[in-house]
């Protein structure tokens, strides 16, 4: 719990001083500093704007794919490559048992230190994650088993080697497998759904959402230089850009975009890894346990439908 | 403001724009070579010195198209503006105003049908001069409308694509219409209907990385700009330049992503023969 976000100053003073009281031995001064700080960060939490729900989206310590196969999932096997020119650590892939049930669970990666980091490339997928994506939908499609997609990127990779292996297409085409498997596809936002890369593989059955996740056409710092002509950093006008763009969970509700909010703990995922996971584990089995009875084609079509009418008049 | 430039303005006001000598010439964004305008346009606004292809609008791609530049245009019923209430340094349905003003579009995709080479076929060109070609509710919609115009009658749908960029004031909704026309080009597919996408300059984001990729083939235009991320996203990325010929049409072909590159003026011949072999259609006499 050492990182704390700028708008989480006055927590951070309460909860130091709450640790300083305790390792003094003031256990009745402790608690209520706790307590106060839980109090804020409820207040806070409770009516963040959009710029800082993106960082709470983007905080380190949030739960990622890793800690999401571990608390979900037992029997896990990570898969690899895309049969056709490499593995990409930015996507990941496994076979994994939900609720007794073999499934497919493919999700960004973004790392949890600097040399893991650098390792998933920061979950900005290159051409090789999104056809291994499309290998493990398809093999989920041929076995009858439900694919589960835990998104989370800043971004498609934008680099010469993307560009020179066709990442445009790689992203089109996943999109496309979305769209064309015949078993129930869940897609669970739990971070950053930066636009195409994170689109590619959440065009599913249901598109749940974490509730301080964001999901949009670009950054809202991409979007401020462009509309606003602000650099990033300093007088970015990347908060009213998040604003202006819909980027959270209940805008994206409200729109239809997405079908389900999952509720956070206080204080955001990253404080309580645990109740986070207890929540992710409910709604994703009534999720796929309404999806399970209906036959391919109802499925595929249905996904079709829902994706048809984005935007309709 | 000199006298010079100031008594040039008051002529433009009283003549309107379309005849001061300003549009007289063109200068030839490749080369810089000053055309003659209506030369240049019946060129088909590729530069006789470099062979630069120009952007060109809608209607001068249908004409350009169709057989004997016989068409009619496909209406869309539109979605409402400004599903978001955005605003930026500007209201987005300030910016719809003046891209509707200056192009004679509802928005950055329009459509038509009628013969290539023989072949009844439907046809949508996105307009870079409508808002970048910008990919909102309103190009989805009439990207849905002309797959199923193409289902219904079972022509072709031939796809000229353009766009730089997302629509950013549509938020999400902009990103929807990657999955939303994806929908539409897996029926095309499924029903045995062409879908044949023509890439033009620029070509890049979430078009490049939904249905200007899943085309049955891909032309693209000499020297077109065709990529998912943009060069200055990248540059900033890996902090260095970027190589010669980097994004254009015929690195695209090198790297097996488009078919075959096409001069303008071979453009409507080539479709005609690829359409009527994909339809089976004879060869005419
Ligand atoms: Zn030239």
């Amino acid at each position: 719990m050492s990182t704390y976000l700028e708008f989480e100053a006055g927590v951070a003073a309460l909860e130091t001083s709450a640790a300083r009281a305790e390792g003094e031995g003031r256990a009745a001064e402790a608690a209520e500093l706790r307590e106060r700080a839980t109090r804020q960060l409820k207040d806070l939490y409770a009516r963040l704007t959009p710029w800082q729900r993106t960082l709470v989206a983007r905080h380190p310590a949030r739960p990622h794919i890793p800690h999401y196969l571990a608390g979900l999932f037992t029997e896990v096997m990570p898969l690899a490559g895309d049969r056709l020119y490499g593995e990409d650590p930015a996507i990941v892939g496994a076979l994994a048992r939900f609720e007794g049930q073999s499934v497919v669970v493919i999700g960004h990666a973004k790392g949890e230190d600097t040399e893991s980091r650098l390792r998933h490339n920061f979950g900005m997928a290159r051409p090789e994650g999104y056809r291994k994506a499309q290998r493990l939908m398809q093999l989920a499609d041929r076995f009858g088993l439900p694919v589960i997609t835990f998104v989370d990127t800043p971004g498609a990779f934008p680099g010469v080697d993307a560009e020179e292996r066709g990442q445009a297409e790689a992203i089109a085409r996943t999109t496309e497998t979305c769209l064309a498997i015949g078993v129930p596809l869940v897609a669970l936002i739990v971070g950053e759904g930066g636009s195409g890369g994170a689109v590619a593989i959440a065009a599913g059955n249901r598109v749940l959402m974490l509730e301080h996740s964001i999901y949009s056409v670009i950054s809202p710092e991409g979007c401020a230089s462009i509309l606003w002509r602000t650099p990033a950093g300093r007088g970015s006008k990347a908060p009213e850009a998040a604003e202006a763009m819909k980027v959270t969970a209940a805008d994206l509700l409200r729109l239809g975009v997405i079908d389900r909010i999952v509720y956070e703990p206080v204080g955001g995922a990253h404080r309580d890894h645990a109740l986070t996971m207890t929540r992710v584990r409910t709604a994703l089995a009534e999720e796929l346990a309404a999806l399970e009875a209906q036959p391919r084609a109802a499925l595929r079509e249905a996904r079709r439908e829902k994706f048809l009418k984005m935007g309709a008049l | 403001m000199s006298w010079l430039t100031r008594g040039r303005a008051r002529i433009q006001q009283i003549l309107g724009r379309r005849d001061v000598p300003d549009n007289l010439w063109t200068k030839c964004r490749g080369c810089g070579t000053m055309l003659y305008t209506k030369e240049f346009e019946a060129n088909l606004s590729v530069c006789p010195a470099c062979g630069h292809h120009e952007r060109i609008g809608p209607a001068a791609r249908f004409a350009l198209l169709f057989d004997g530049a016989v068409f009619e245009r496909i209406p869309v019923e539109m979605p409402a503006d400004d599903p978001l209430k955005f605003r930026d340094l500007k209201r987005y349905p300030e910016r719809l105003k003046a891209a509707r003003a200056a192009t004679g579009e509802a928005d950055a995709l329009a459509l038509a049908k009628g013969t290539i080479g023989t072949v009844p076929s439907v046809v949508g060109v996105q307009d870079f001069a409508f808002l970048g070609g910008s990919m909102g509710v309103g190009v989805g919609a009439a990207f849905v409308r002309a797959a199923e115009v193409a289902l219904a009658e079972r022509r072709p749908f031939v796809m000229v694509t353009a766009a730089g960029g997302a629509r950013m004031q549509e938020g999400i909704l902009s990103l929807m219409q990657m999955p939303r026309t994806t929908v539409m080009v897996a029926r095309l597919k499924e029903a045995g209907v062409p879908y044949v996408v023509v890439l033009t300059d620029p070509t890049t984001g979430g078009v490049t990385a939904s249905y200007a990729m899943l085309g049955d083939v891909h032309i693209a235009e000499p020297g077109a700009l065709i990529g998912f991320a943009g060069a200055r996203v990248i540059e900033s990325t890996i902090r260095e330049k970027l190589p010669e010929g980097f994004q254009r049409a015929e690195y695209l072909l090198a790297h097996g992503m488009v078919d075959m590159v096409v001069r303008r003026h071979e453009l409507a011949a080539t479709l005609g023969r690829l359409l009527r072999h994909l339809t089976r259609t004879p060869e005419p006499a």
